[in-house]
Parts: structure tokens; C-alpha cells; sequence
């Protein structure tokens, strides 16, 4: 127990923090604290947390990825066409669809990373233009909204009527989105594969003289986010009912602060899956209890913006880790005084 | 061959290369393509545009070249654009007389000083990842212009800003003049100053800037507080350009910025890099998307050609470095 509690110190903060906001808002609030509104929640964050433990995957294997949103966009417009072009299709040919033009988005970035020796962000940034400067050109802006009726048509998996009339729904994206999950938690915790990503991520060239692929470590990690920017980008449109060629932009940047906010670290070597979710479900949480306690949509990013930079700034900066500083910068002046 | 290339390095620098050879290509690409592409309304347009997109490149300069980066550029320099844009609807709005222009000026630099004055200072004392730390200001400084706009613009400004946005004087246009005297700034600030040579060591290796004696904090600090303040300048033209100010315009701007400083050169993990390549960098794109312009595409196809151009630039640089390395490596 010890040792677990040691080894997961943000998640745990994390897990503590979010826990006395929710007691904060349920007193705040009367409708804050009740199932359906954790439903609510939930079928809000799916998407975001679906890209963001995708993304996680990159982050331990010390890459980054700003292009996966727009990516995602690209996907749901790739895929309605070919879906169109089938006559109809369904959701087992939408998912293959989705996740195909997915991975094949990511492992475009791989192979910048891999073969050219560019580093990510600079060739997921050039990746983010092109995709979403050739989509706006190729759509011309233009949404598509007679989609299939499948793919619109909710799916609810469970749904009950609650004592107060509110309905208590399980509907297709939550789903997806733990399975996603319980994927990535396997892929990374349970297999050869996550071992070697984790390794990667912390010390590359350490990694490549024991033999790790470098090529198949990029290929799995960026094709990986793209399986999930695919699938998440499915769900966005069956959630949204419509596919609009700029909807997801910007996307990018929230789910990269909400993932890192859970953990894991820029450079690699650390991150999981619970502290991603957490972190995704934080600020979900936060805009969720803003809006029950009639606070000013306007005014609801402006506070999510003030929560992170504490947050992060906090994170970075321990108490213990900044006493012994303090200490020692103050031994330093007086040896000069003297 | 080498010669010439050993020439053209001990002149211009071996990181001009990239930028000017894209210069060229473009330039001759569209030369022959689009025949009214060289001449005199294409570069009064680019004129016009580069100010923009190149101060808030200016922005990200500083940051990138200590090892960092400044995500909040663009939405520093919305909020400088609204705090100018608020004094001046204080003094009586278009009727504001012109002792309120000098008070504008002051309290939008002001507004971008403090936003990055605190970004700095978040990144100097915890030592948190400047990528995080920038990100969830431009989140909270976005949050904050939407919160203070309601989601809409501001507009209703006294004529003489109009000729900082569009006029010109000797035929020169004035906003470039502004951005040509910043890119003179910053090249004597890296070049000339105490801070510009730290904060290229903080960019190489902080530890070991540390442990020279430099205020690694303070330089962290000024640096972010200097592109605040460039990012204001940004906001004022922007302002005087579209006569308004509205949360979000230039937003897309923001990831351009940082396609234009490491297409100039800039080192993506800092401590190398001069200020002309990336002014050269600019040009290459805003002739490109005037070019594409003239040839009758929009500019998303000019969007997806910038991130083109970066990887094969970007590309360019690994053959010719292993070229290079492999070369040294048999004599």
C-alpha cells in the first residue's frame, strides 16, 4: 500500500483534490451531487479522455502530439465519405474505417519522427497545418450533416428513470471510452510492448542499446494515438450528430494541459492511464459544478485557466522539494556575509 | 562548390541557408507561375500582412531560444489590443483626443508586461515545464478576454489609430516600419546585451548558466515579460488593423509562429538561433500565401503548404547534416 501510495503521488493529489472539490460543490450545489449528473459528466469527457489516453501513450514515449484533434476531424470526414461511398455501412465498418485512416495519420508522424529525424513537435505541428490547412481546403468549411442514420441514432446501453425524472444514461461513447482505456491500461502495464514504451520514454538511447526498435516504439506510439484520435473522432460526430471540419481545433491543446495535469510528464518515462482519466475528469468537473452554481459560461475558462496554472505550478513545485532550496540558498547568503 | 557555401556561411550564418534557399525557390516558383507575381502590389500586400504573424513571431523568439516556448502570444496580445482599446473608449471612445493615444499605448504594454511578467515568473520559481505553464495562461488569459467581452468585439476607436494599421509614410507602410525597428531590437538583444547572451546559455544548459553565476530566475523572467510586451505591440497593430478587438482574432497565428522561428533556424531545444533567418523564414511564408493567393487558392491550401515546407526544410537539415557527418567520417 505504501509502496503504491509513494508511486502515484500526483494521482493521488489528484484523486484527494477532486474529491473535496466534489464535497465543496455538493454543498454548494443540490444538483451537483446526484448519479445522473456523474453520468453527465461522464458523457461529456468521453471524447476528450478517449484523444487523451491516447495521447498519454506519446507522452511516455517521450514524444508529443499537437496535430491528433485536427487529425480526428480529418478522420470523421474521411470516414463518412467512404461510409457514403459503401452505400450506408455500419458501426463495425465505421470503426474499421475510423481507426485504419487513424493509425494511418499517426504513423505519418512516426515516420517524420523515425525516418527524417525531426523532432515530434516540429513535425506534429507541420502535420497539424497540413492536415487541417488540406481538410478546410478539400471541405471548403462545408459540415456534413445527413449523416447515417446508425451513427446519429444514440446508443444506450442502459438507461433508467431516476426518483426525481432526471435519466440515468450509459450511452455508446462512455463505453468506447472505457474500453479505450482498459486498452491503453493493458497495452502499457500488462505487456512487453508498455514496458519497452516506458523505457523508451525515459531513456531513449539506453532503450536503443538494449535492443528496443526505436522505429517500432514511434510507430506504435503515434499509430496508437491515432487508433484513438480515430475513434474519438467517431464518437464526436455520433455525439455531436454533424461533422464540422473545424469543430475539434483547438482540441488539442486542453487535452494536452487536462493529460499532463494527470501525471504524466513531458520528456517521458511517466504517466498512467488512472491519473489521465483523473485529469481529463477534473476539469470536466470543474466547468460541470461552475455551471450548476449559475456562474457565467464566459467566465468558466478563465477560471479552468487559473485552476491548471496552480495546479501545475503547484505540482511542479513541492513544498518539500522547495524547502531544502530555500534552506540552502539561505546557508549560501549568510556564508557570504561572513 | 564548398567554396561558395563556406562563403555564403561565413557571411550571412550557416542557418540562413534554409530560409534563403526557400526564398529563392518560392520566389522563382511563383514568379513563373503567377505572371503578375513580381511585381509591386504583391509586396505592398506582404508588407501589409508580415507585422502581424512577425511580431508575434518576435514573441516566440525569446522564449524558444532559452528552451521554452510561449503559447499565450496570441491571447497576450488580444488582452494588450482590449486593455489600449479600453482606455481609449474611456477617453470618449472615437471622439478620444489625442493625449489618450500615449495612456493606450502605456496600459496595452502594460497589460502584456504583467501577463508575462506572472508567465515568467510561474516558470522561473517552480520550475514547471513552460509548455504547461504557458498553455494553461493562454487558457486562463483566453477565458479572462471572453469573460471581459462577453464573447464579442470591441470597436469604436478614434480615427488616428487607423494609419498605424494601414498608413504609410515615404511609401513605406507603417506597421512594417514598427516590426523592422522590433526585429532591430532583437537582434541587438542577442547580439549586444548581457541578457541576450544569458539567455542563450539558459537555453544551452541552465544547470550549467546556474552554476556560472547567472540569475537564471531573473533572465527566465525578463525573457517571458519581453515577449509579453512584444506580444502587446502584436495586439496594437492588430487593433489599428481591424479597427477592433475580438478574443481570438489571430488565434491561428499561434502555432504558425513557432513553424516560422524553427523554419528561421531557432534550435527546438533552444540555445541557438539569430533573429534575421527567421525574419527571412517570414517573408518565405507570407510570399507564399500572397502567391497562392494571387493564383486563385485560399489560404487554408497556403496553411497546409507552410507545414509542408517546414518538413522538408526540416528534412533538408537531417540529410545535410548526415551528409556532412558521414563525409567527415571517411577522410
Amino acid at each position: 500500500m505504501r509502496r503504491l501510495m509513494l508511486g502515484h503521488t500526483t494521482e493521488l493529489t489528484l484523486l484527494v483534490v477532486m474529491i473535496v472539490l466534489c464535497v465543496a460543490l455538493s454543498f454548494a450545489t443540490d444538483r451537483f451531487f446526484t448519479i445522473s449528473n456523474a453520468f453527465d459528466v461522464l458523457n461529456v469527457s468521453a471524447v476528450n479522455i478517449i484523444f487523451a489516453v491516447g495521447l498519454l501513450v506519446v507522452l511516455i514515449a517521450g514524444g508529443i502530439d499537437i496535430s491528433f484533434a485536427v487529425a480526428g476531424s480529418v478522420v470523421q470526414y474521411l470516414t463518412v465519405l467512404a461510409l457514403g461511398a459503401l452505400g450506408g455501412g455500419n458501426w463495425t465498418e465505421g470503426f474499421i474505417i475510423a481507426g485504419a485512416v487513424g493509425i494511418g495519420l499517426g504513423l505519418i508522424n512516426a515516420a517524420l519522427v523515425y525516418r527524417l529525424r525531426i523532432i515530434s513537435i516540429v513535425a506534429t505541428i507541420s502535420t497539424f497545418n497540413i492536415f487541417f490547412g488540406l481538410l478546410m481546403f478539400f471541405t471548403k468549411g462545408v459540415s456534413i450533416y445527413n449523416l447515417p442514420d446508425w451513427l446519429t441514432s444514440r446508443v444506450v446501453f442502459y438507461e433508467r428513470e431516476m426518483a426525481d425524472g432526471s435519466w440515468l444514461e450509459l450511452t455508446l461513447p462512455v463505453v468506447v471510452m472505457i474500453l479505450c482505456c482498459l486498452a491503453t491500461w493493458f497495452m502499457m502495464s500488462r505487456t512487453t510492448i508498455g514496458r519497452q514504451l516506458y523505457a523508451f520514454g525515459d531513456n531513449p538511447e539506453g532503450a536503443r542499446r538494449f535492443g528496443i526498435h526505436i522505429g517500432a516504439m514511434h510507430a506504435i506510439s503515434f499509430g496508437w494515438l491515432g487508433l484513438m484520435a480515430g475513434i474519438g473522432g467517431l464518437m464526436q460526430a455520433h455525439y455531436a450528430q454533424e461533422v464540422v471540419p473545424n469543430a475539434l481545433y483547438g482540441r488539442e491543446l486542453d487535452v494536452l494541459a487536462a493529460t499532463v495535469l494527470g501525471g504524466a510528464r513531458l520528456g517521458g518515462g511517466k504517466g498512467s492511464v488512472i491519473g489521465c482519466v483523473l485529469g481529463v475528469l477534473m476539469v470536466s468537473i470543474t466547468q460541470n459544478g461552475l455551471n450548476l452554481m449559475g456562474v457565467s459560461p464566459f467566465a468558466f475558462k478563465m477560471i479552468v485557466g487559473a485552476i491548471l496554472l496552480v495546479a501545475i505550478s503547484l505540482s511542479s513545485a513541492r513544498l518539500d522539494k522547495l524547502l531544502p532550496l530555500l534552506a540552502k540558498s539561505r546557508v549560501q547568503k549568510g556564508s557570504a556575509r561572513s | 562548390m564548398m567554396s561558395l557555401v563556406r562563403k555564403f556561411n561565413s557571411t550571412f550564418g550557416a542557418d540562413m541557408a534554409g530560409p534563403a534557399i526557400a526564398l529563392i525557390v518560392v520566389m522563382a516558383i511563383f514568379g513563373l507561375g503567377a505572371d503578375n507575381f513580381l511585381s509591386f502590389g504583391t509586396f505592398g500586400s506582404v508588407a501589409f500582412q508580415l507585422p502581424e504573424l512577425g511580431l508575434l513571431t518576435l514573441a516566440m523568439l525569446l522564449p524558444l531560444l532559452t528552451g521554452g516556448i510561449n503559447l499565450s502570444v496570441t491571447f497576450s496580445a488580444n488582452l494588450s489590443g482590449l486593455a489600449a482599446a479600453w482606455v481609449l473608449q474611456a477617453h470618449g471612445g472615437v471622439d478620444a483626443e489625442a493625449a489618450a493615444f500615449p495612456l493606450a499605448i502605456v496600459a496595452a504594454l502594460a497589460a502584456g508586461a504583467a501577463a508575462g511578467a506572472m508567465t515568467g515568473a510561474a516558470i522561473a520559481y517552480t520550475r514547471a515545464h513552460p509548455i504547461l505553464v504557458t498553455l494553461s495562461m493562454m487558457i486562463f488569459l483566453r477565458g479572462l478576454g471572453e469573460f471581459l467581452t462577453r464573447g464579442g468585439d470591441v470597436s469604436g476607436l478614434p480615427a488616428y489609430m487607423a494609419p498605424i494599421g494601414h498608413g504609410s509614410i515615404f511609401g513605406l507602410p507603417i506597421p512594417l516600419m514598427i516590426f523592422i525597428v522590433c526585429v532591430g531590437l532583437w537582434h541587438v538583444l542577442l547580439t549586444r546585451s548581457k541578457l541576450g547572451f544569458g539567455l542563450l546559455m539558459i537555453g544551452s544548459n541552465i544547470e550549467a548558466a546556474h552554476y556560472s553565476g547567472l540569475n537564471t530566475r531573473r533572465i527566465i523572467m525578463l525573457v517571458y515579460t519581453l515577449s509579453g510586451v512584444m506580444s502587446a505591440v502584436a495586439g496594437i497593430i492588430m487593433l489599428a488593423r481591424f479597427n477592433s478587438v475580438r478574443i481570438g482574432h489571430g488565434e491561428s497565428y499561434l502555432l504558425i509562429t513557432v513553424l516560422a522561428a524553427f523554419l528561421g533556424g531557432i534550435n527546438p531545444f533552444g540555445g541557438f538561433g539569430r533573429v534575421l533567418p527567421v525574419f527571412v523564414a517570414l517573408i518565405v511564408l507570407q510570399l507564399l500565401s500572397s502567391g497562392l493567393n494571387l493564383m486563385g487558392a485560399n489560404q487554408h491550401l497556403a496553411t497546409a503548404l507552410w507545414g509542408g515546407l517546414m518538413i522538408v526544410v526540416m528534412a533538408a537539415r537531417t540529410l545535410v547534416s548526415t551528409y556532412f557527418a558521414s563525409g567527415r567520417k571517411k577522410v
